[in-house]
């Protein structure tokens, strides 16, 4: 049991540094109240460390799950000190606002992270610099900081670790006071460094949530509701205690919507071993009340929500008049498209151990957001926020589901009833079962078009159970943040557009899976092009360029359109279709596009598309046998996502959304029956095995100096139109219902 | 109850408890060898494989009382310095994300090696069809192999 660790929040840093430290966050924040700094504070010195042996160690604040960034932000702020990096120790914050944001979601752990980083190690150099330059007795301008020492001008040197105890006595420098590298400088940055959890994943000592373990632990398995929002009426757990190693069992009240981040509620077995905690699980008897959600059929929901699509709705963009086009009739085509329900299925599940004492919460998670964690966890047990202690594990995997703590909430709660650590992991069947699903939608575009197939008029309507009706039951249409992932953003240069939006209530908890709202969205818009440019028989690239129009800022404010841009101004963040462009070109070249020879069974599929400030293009290149079977042997992606920090990490996330996107298009659906959740388990959720995987994907990184952009989801969205799209090249079939296995193809 | 009698990376090992409990729980929960992960409960991810008598099983549908008399290796005792070709290879080429899954990929891929030390690409899907990456990870493990076995990609 070598993961055993209770240190409290004070002793946090006392155990990551030994006394006599160089740290910085001591210094900057003398006595100031650590949740009243805002996430934009200058605040260089929480992320860094420096001990007296020289021994670099940086925080990672952000959560493992796979994309490196345990990784790649301490190899940023190392760059910029010029540490060496085989010195630098990576410590895991635990969930505290003074890092600012911690929810590793959305894409924004390098974009918001990557400045902040820089001036943490930028900071500590120029300290450094100067304490050198005091001990010499020389100008600062003179000591530069190279490979972890100090070099004078004159050639003496002295390292990083010599220097801690006068630097520490620095004044920290003002922001305008840092030098920043210019990127023929970078030691790291755009190069990369190995990361640093391969050493454990390989070898099996790497920690995650169903790992971690504290002295004295038990644990639990949870029976919940099989309808969200049903209420435990009766209960009979006398054989469930019979198992050898139950020790009793215990009731954790029925959640209220809203749902939120709130333990869903049930009965837990609570044992001295997962097993005798599972075996006694299965052997309770329990009767449910199921609740207003015990009508819910997900094939009836489809039906209603293509009728709410096919009637005007509301409007979130409007250029020009689509109506009075469509009015002059001529050549119209429509066409109704549909995404289920998914579920996250990571391969580890939520899973996490908390223990409630003396009025404090400790937990490790394995979770996308400890913030969140000590607020829902705080709430439940009623405690204060800063009385939740939660360490970070690895992930096995997160895709959104991670952000939502509701089941470290779970184990926080037992804890305070058993009165011990309780470790909770759930099963895949309650990981299918009782998600935070992505939710289901449906969408029906209509364009006129022109003698060369041009669309003079688009209107696209939309509708979904809305993500924010997980934290208002009120809530029925999408939120900006929804609409702003490809819909209100559609980047055609046509004179008459609009986009609409209609309600729908939510039966499920729904929250965001990898890439959100831009599946549906890219699904239905980038199939619809595509069904347009072979309406007009024109290449499809081609054709897509065409319509995209002259490279050009898409001016939202102009045309009076609310467009929330992932939460950021548009003059930082513009939208740019000459980027979109680019990534064509590229991507068309290195896929071969132009030269392919038509081949029966075997046709490449096109997409692209801009989510989280990333420009995205993809061709898949697909083949069918007569049996109807779908291999995909290669995919090219073309990505401009501005800077790139780890430009490995970064092709492995683009090839993981491949694959990602490739398993939720070709089989990936949920569905309800009297508000059951149908499927259980990796037999009937299938998701992509190496089999139906992609064969190889090719990513093609465009160069860029423009701010870093995201990476660990914008590989999703174009792959299940791009795939669509090869598949109606070989067989002339439009799916515009996924998952493709639901249409028969031969 | 009746003692089971078994190893686990080479050490001698008894065990008295329910001889119906999957030996992934045994590993985990009582000898604390974390590596071996659940991940479905029913021997359709791969997390959870290790090495019987030199064979990949599913440790989470394999019963103590299947174990009597057998070696067992687990992701901890593949090899003595995390050296294994495959584990080289691994980080060689950079194949985890998240990593949940690959303790159960190296050892399935690792008892396909011994088996057929030069597998084709066709070998190495049959082989690894039962192993789930969620990360999407799979030509990185293909690759893997491959370098592993010296077979030219």
């Amino acid at each position: 049991m070598s993961y055993v660790l209770r240190i409290s929040r004070r002793g946090f840093l006392k155990t990551a540094f030994s006394a006599g430290a160089l740290i910085l966050c001591a210094r900057v924040f003398p006595g100031k109240a650590l949740d009243a700094l805002a996430a934009e504070e200058w605040y260089p010195g929480v992320y860094l460390g420096i001990e007296p042996d020289g021994t670099v160690i940086i925080v990672a604040h952000r959560s493992e799950m796979g994309t490196g960034i345990r990784t790649a932000l301490p190899m940023v702020a190392a760059d910029e000190l010029d540490a060496d990096w085989a010195r630098v120790r990576v410590v895991q914050a635990i969930g505290d606002p003074k890092y600012g944001d911690q929810n590793t979601d959305g894409s924004k752990s390098i974009r918001d992270f990557y400045a902040p980083l820089r001036q943490a190690g930028a900071t500590a150099r120029l300290m450094l610099e100067r304490a050198a330059a005091a001990t010499w007795g020389v100008p600062a301008a003179e000591c530069r900081a190279r490979n972890h020492q100090v070099v004078h001008a004159g050639g003496r040197t002295v390292g990083f670790g010599e220097l801690v105890v006068r630097a520490a006595k620095q004044p920290i420098p003002g922001k305008d006071e840092l030098r920043f590298k210019t990127p023929a400088d970078f030691r790291y940055i755009g190069k990369g460094v190995p990361i640093v959890d391969f050493d454990d994943i390989c070898t099996g000592k790497g920690i995650y949530g169903i790992d971690a373990r504290m002295p004295g632990m038990v644990y639990a398995s949870i029976e919940r509701s099989p309808v969200l929002g049903g209420r435990l009426t009766s209960y009979d757990d006398k054989e469930a205690r019979k198992v050898k190693g139950v020790l009793r069992t215990v009731t954790i009240e029925a959640a209220q919507p809203p749902y939120g981040f709130q333990a869903l509620g049930g009965i837990a077995v609570i044992a001295t071993s997962s097993w005798a905690a599972l075996r006694g699980r299965q052997k309770l008897k329990v009767a449910w009340e199921p609740g207003a959600n015990a009508g819910y059929e997900s094939e009836s929901f489809r039906t209603t929500l293509l009728e709410t699509v096919r009637r005007p709705q509301k409007v979130v963009r409007s250029i020009g008049d689509v109506d009075a086009v469509f009015a002059r009739g001529g050549t119209i085509r429509e066409a109704e498209y549909y995404v289920p329900h998914l579920a996250h299925a990571t391969m580890e599940p939520p899973a996490a151990v908390a223990e409630y004492k003396n009025g404090k919460v400790t937990a490790w998670a394995a979770t996308q957001n400890p913030q969140a964690v000590q607020d829902a966890v705080a709430k439940a047990v009623g405690i204060a926020k800063q009385d939740v202690i939660c360490h970070v594990t690895l992930l096995g995997g997160g895709f959104g589901r991670k952000s939502k703590p509701d089941y470290v909430v779970e184990a926080a709660l037992l804890s305070k009833k058993v009165g011990k650590p309780v470790h909770v992991t759930w099963s895949r069947e309650d990981d299918i079962r009782h998600d935070y699903y992505h939710t289901v939608s449906a969408m029906y575009l209509k364009a006129a078009t022109d003698a060369q197939g041009r669309p003079t008029a688009w209107l696209q309507r939309c509708a979904f159970p809305p993500i924010p009706s997980t934290f208002d039951d009120s809530v029925r249409y999408g939120g900006d943040g929804e609409l702003a992932q490809g819909w209100v953003d559609v980047p055609f240069d046509i004179p008459n557009l609009r986009a609409e939006n209609g309600p729908a209530q939510s039966h499920v908890r729904v929250g965001w899976l990898r890439s959100v709202a831009n599946i549906y969205h890219a699904f239905a818009v980038q199939s619809f092009i595509d069904e347009l440019a072979a309406a007009a028989g024109r290449d499809r690239i081609e054709y897509f360029l065409d319509v995209l129009g002259r490279p050009r800022t898409i001016d939202f404010k102009a045309e009076g359109t609310k467009y929330a841009n992932y939460g950021k101004p548009l003059d930082q963040y513009p939208w740019e279709t000459g980027r979109l462009r680019r990534v064509i070109e590229v991507v068309a070249e290195k896929s071969g596009w132009a030269k392919r020879k038509p081949e029966k069974g075997r046709a490449l599929g096109f997409a692209a598309h801009r989510s989280f400030f990333s420009y995205l293009a993809v061709v898949v290149d697909v083949q069918m046998d007569e049996q109807g079977r779908i291999s995909i042997p290669r995919v090219d992606v073309a990505v401009d996502a501005g800077r790139v920090v780890h430009p490995e990490r970064v092709r492995a996330q683009f090839e993981g959304a491949a694959v990602f996107g490739a398993s939720l298009a070709l089989m990936g659906e949920i569905t309800a029956a009297q508000g059951r959740i149908q499927q259980s388990n990796f037999d009937d959720y299938p998701v992509a095995r190496i089999g139906e995987a992609p064969k190889e994907t090719h990513v093609h990184i465009v160069p860029s100096d423009g701010l870093p952009t995201g990476v660990g989801e914008p590989g999703v969205p174009p792959i299940a139109p791009a795939l669509c799209n090869a598949l109606f090249a070989i067989t002339g079939k439009r799916i515009r219902q996924l998952p493709i296995n639901k249409t028969k193809l031969t | 109850m009746k003692k089971i009698a078994f190893k686990v990376n080479g050490v001698a090992r008894s065990y008295s408890g329910n001889p119906d409990m999957p030996l992934l729980w045994y590993l985990r929960d009582e000898l604390h060898l974390t590596g071996t992960k659940f991940g479905c409960g029913k021997g359709l991810c791969g997390a959870c494989t290790v090495h019987l008598d030199g064979e990949a099983v599913r440790s989470c549908i394999t019963s103590m009382k299947s174990v009597a008399g057998k070696k067992i290796v687990t992701i901890e005792g593949l090899s003595a310095k995390g050296d294994h070709p495959l584990q080289k290879a691994w980080k060689e080429l950079s194949v985890p994300q998240c990593g949940y899954c690959q303790s159960g990929q190296l050892m399935q891929g690792a008892a396909l090696l011994k088996e057929k030390p030069k597998p084709t690409d066709q070998e190495i899907d049959d082989a690894m069809q039962g192993n789930i990456c969620r990360c999407g990870t799979y030509e990185r493990i293909r690759e893997g192999i491959k370098q592993a076995a010296g077979v030219k990609s």
